[in-house]
């Protein structure tokens, strides 16, 4: 073994085999060669496995089914979409649905988590104690099993849309404008009536680009009000220059396209026009809101408490009120340790609306790696793609949180 | 001139405090009706409260629980407000074994859930005597033969096995832990090799314990059996994973690191699909590795990823001095993890453990979504679909969800009973 020692620096005596294992300079590299020869004979196994198994099975790795025609429907679609459309189209169909159950979850969620976390800290006895109970029985069970029970309100316990008709109806229109039957809910649903564009997306773009002008120009009135108070000390008045703002530009644009709604009608057997909401989307849509929401509700609370009660009383007594020391002091801070938190159930709520495959919500994980996978039997290329997509998401949302982190960590000297 | 100047010389006796300031009516009016806001609040809470019980419990109480058909149920409530629950009692064995499961065999997984309180207790508790740990670690193998039945020289080969391994790790791994682990895994390979010859051999055709196939296991045996197993294999391997992810070899961490953030990121049912599509092209082209173990391994690498996790939090929240200390004590990286590191680190995690296994457990359900008959699935599957129960909703979810409830509840009590257990700064 001695011709090794040319491998090593002469200079420090002879090499010997056991020091591979033993010097602190040789061992760090020997275990390391270890586990890359383990984890390349590892992949080499696998891999030949695999290929062995294609080859006797008559397969291949190919993603060419992408472009052929899916065949099948999907009722509940953001773009178009018909069963001539390619499976690639179906994926993207399903990938916006994900994106929207899981917007509107994550929405609602914050709100039920804020108002159950700030609730249960309330110095009224019975309401914390409410709200206590529902955190431990949401938490506790199942999301599946919750989506499950909706679902099935949603379809066993509402009336059809026939128990709407005659002169006596089992069941009537809430305001004669929202229909809620076990085929889903039917909303009133905006539309214009002089619109400016042929593509009614693209008025809404427009709607929510005067929106976006109006809350930079609001922000620009808040920097100002903030100069002219580091100037005199006063700080001038402005919700309603702020209120008009927000509610004149975005009012004269809807006025001038004629915005108008279109109430759900009881047509033969079912009802037409307005919006409709699946029942499956109302399902996986409220039972991933109230399931986040009790650990929302949880981390909220925590938050708050971990302001040291000393940072409220410091700031009473300098003199700021009570609603200047909640959005100056104690917000602030309780933020820093409610918001990494939220994030990551933001994306839980994401992975979890995969859920919707066990109610027929056509979400990315039911389309792509649902029907499609069992149409064209390709189970490695749909569950590798289907693995993609939720990786991009949830990198993409660890990336935001460390930028947040990054902006609001102590500023420490 | 009289002397106006008062003294009092005696003291008063003490006076009762006004009425609303003592007892229920000084509770009252603190606890839920201090301001106006606060009372209606109150009002609101109540009338939630009232619309709740006035939904719940005269169905809880009017409920049937002898007849053998939703119709029959009918029938005897004669349109009054009742749950169903007879499903419950009829279909008890399903939902809790599920549908295949020998009848006649059910004292096994019985006996198996009695013997895992014994197992669990010494290590949910610490003041019961170490030596119980021995039955913690042959109980898996006694339960594996107990559930599966078969031939007794196949859990007896692996616990051999396993002992062979641990034996030559003792004896090599003080003077050099790498030897000591290479030649632990060779031992038991060696050992599993051999015994597998013997098993074959000697395997009768009648064995002591009738064999039953996985595919036969369900219910919410099999939401426990897949709770506890991964639960309990993903452990060490989570650990593996904490350390590998602090090392500072780039090569080991960067696998660690790539592994945790891909788990992390997917869902686990995707992971299932991965179990139940994709997993056989892995294996070589002759083995059959039945869907039990296949999503026994996919669910262990994902709960595994998630107590990494964990566990590089509670290494992260011990002072630098520990690692410190260990060093200047002259413990090698094994040693000084072993005996200093880990039992802190690990004492830091167990809440955030305990969090993760009753994330776990309740994930189990998602079986159901790949054709496994767990409870969720013998719900919407077999009984819900069956011609005597077919809309029996409420009473069937509402006993998952209970039973889910009572599980998890007890274990996150637990938890917190740990935590100040453990808490051993002063307060």
């Amino acid at each position: 073994m001695y011709h090794m020692t040319s491998m090593t620096d002469p200079h420090r005596g002879q090499f010997r085999l056991s020091m591979l294992f033993n010097d602190t300079r040789y061992r760090s590299l020997t275990y390391q060669a270890i586990a890359a020869i383990v984890l390349a004979l590892a992949i080499w196994y696998l891999g030949n496995n695999l290929l062995q198994n294609l080859r006797t099975a008559g397969l291949n790795i190919s993603f060419g089914f992408l472009g052929d025609p899916a065949g099948y429907d999907i009722s509940q679609r953001l773009v178009e979409y018909d069963s001539q459309s390619s499976h690639a189209r179906a994926a993207i169909v399903g990938i916006l649905n994900t994106l929207l159950v899981s917007f509107l979850a994550c929405v609602t969620a914050t709100i039920f988590g804020v108002i159950a976390g700030v609730l249960r800290l309330s110095n009224n006895w019975l309401v914390s104690k409410l709200m206590s109970v529902y955190v431990e029985i949401f938490r506790n069970i199942p999301v599946l099993i919750w989506i499950i029970i909706i679902f099935t309100i949603m379809t066993a316990v509402m009336p059809a849309p026939r128990a709407f008709r005659g002169d006596t109806p089992e069941a009537t229109m809430l305001l004669d404008m929202f229909a809620f039957t076990n085929r889903g809910v039917y909303t009133p649903g905006p539309y214009f009536t002089a619109p400016f564009f042929a593509n009614p997306f693209l008025n809404w773009v427009l709607v929510l680009a005067v929106l976006a002008g109006s809350l930079f120009a609001t922000r620009r009135v808040a920097h100002w009000a903030t100069g002219v108070q580091e100037q005199s000390g006063v700080r001038p008045t402005t919700w309603y220059f702020t209120l008009g703002l927000w509610v004149v530009p975005v009012g004269l644009l809807l006025l001038v396209m004629g915005l108008a709604w279109e109430i759900p009608e009881l047509k033969g057997f079912n009802f037409k026009g307005g919006i409709k909401i699946g029942g499956a989307l109302i399902a996986l849509w409220f039972a991933l809101s109230i399931y986040t929401g009790a650990f929302i509700a949880e981390n909220v609370r925590a938050g708050i408490q971990a302001i040291s009660k000393g940072q409220t009383e410091a700031a009473g007594a300098l003199g700021l009120r009570p609603r200047r020391t909640m959005n100056l002091v104690v917000l602030p801070q309780a933020l820093r340790v409610i918001i990494p938190p939220l994030i990551s159930h933001y994306l839980n709520i994401t992975k979890n609306s995969s859920l919707a495959i066990a109610v027929g919500y056509a979400d990315v994980t039911a389309t792509l790696g649902g029907i499609t996978l069992n149409q064209t039997g390709r189970a490695i290329e749909c569950v590798l793609l289907l693995m993609a997509f939720y990786l991009t998401i949830s990198l993409l949302i660890s990336v935001g949180m460390n930028f947040y982190n990054k902006s609001v960590k102590l500023k420490e000297r | 001139m009289a002397d106006l100047s008062f003294v009092r010389s005696e003291m008063l006796p003490e006076r009762a405090p006004p009425a609303n300031e003592v007892g229920i009516v000084k509770w009252l009016r603190t606890n839920l009706f201090s301001t106006w806001p606060n009372a209606l609040l109150t009002v609101a809470a109540f009338y939630v409260i009232y619309l709740v019980l006035a939904g719940v419990l005269p169905w809880l109480f009017g409920g049937v629980w002898t007849t053998s058909s939703l119709s029959e149920c009918r029938e005897v409530l004669q349109g009054d407000v009742g749950g169903c629950f007879s499903v419950l009692t009829e279909r008890w064995n399903q939902l809790i074994y599920g549908f295949k499961y020998p009848t006649e065999l059910y004292w096994r997984p019985n006996l198996a859930l009695v013997l895992l309180a014994f197992a669990a207790a010494p290590v949910l508790f610490f003041d019961l005597p170490r030596k119980l740990l021995l039955f913690t670690a042959i109980y898996p193998f006694i339960a594996y033969w107990l559930v599966w039945g078969g031939p007794i020289g196949v859990p007896v080969t692996a616990f051999v096995g396993i002992l062979g391994a641990y034996l030559v790790f003792e004896r090599f791994s003080a003077s050099n832990f790498a030897l000591g682990a290479l030649g632990g895994v060779a031992t038991a390979f060696v050992l599993w090799f051999i015994g597998g010859y013997l098993v074959d051999m000697m395997a009768s055709e009648n064995p002591l314990l009738t064999p039953v196939a996985s595919r036969d296991l369900g219910g919410f045996m099999l939401n426990l059996m897949l709770g506890v197993t991964c639960v309990s294999l993903s452990i060490p391997l989570g650990i593996a994973l904490a350390l590998g992810r602090q090392s500072s070899m780039p090569l080991i961490k960067g696998v660690c690191v790539i592994f945790i953030e891909f788990i992390r990121g997917v869902p686990l049912i995707t992971l299932l699909f991965v179990a139940s599509v994709m997993l056989a092209y892995f294996f070589p082209p002759d083995a059959t590795v039945d869907l039990f173990l296949r999503v026994v391994i996919m669910i262990t690498l994902f709960s595994s990823a998630y107590i990494a996790e964990v566990i590089r939090g509670g290494l992260a929240a011990l002072p630098k001095g520990q690692y410190e200390a260990a060093d200047s004590l002259g413990l090698d990286y094994p040693q000084a993890m072993r005996f200093i590191i880990l039992p802190q680190a690990l004492k830091i995690s167990i809440p955030g453990i305990v969090n993760v296994a009753v994330g776990l457990f309740k994930d189990t359900t998602l079986v159901s979504v790949i054709s496994m008959f767990d409870l969720v699935g013998m719900i919407r599957g077999p009984i819900l679909a069956s011609q005597e129960w077919n809309g029996v909703y409420w009473e069937l979810l509402g006993f998952a969800a209970l039973l889910f409830f009572v599980v998890c509840y007890g274990i996150s009590q637990y938890s917190q009973w740990l935590e100040r257990r453990l808490r051993t700064d002063h307060r």
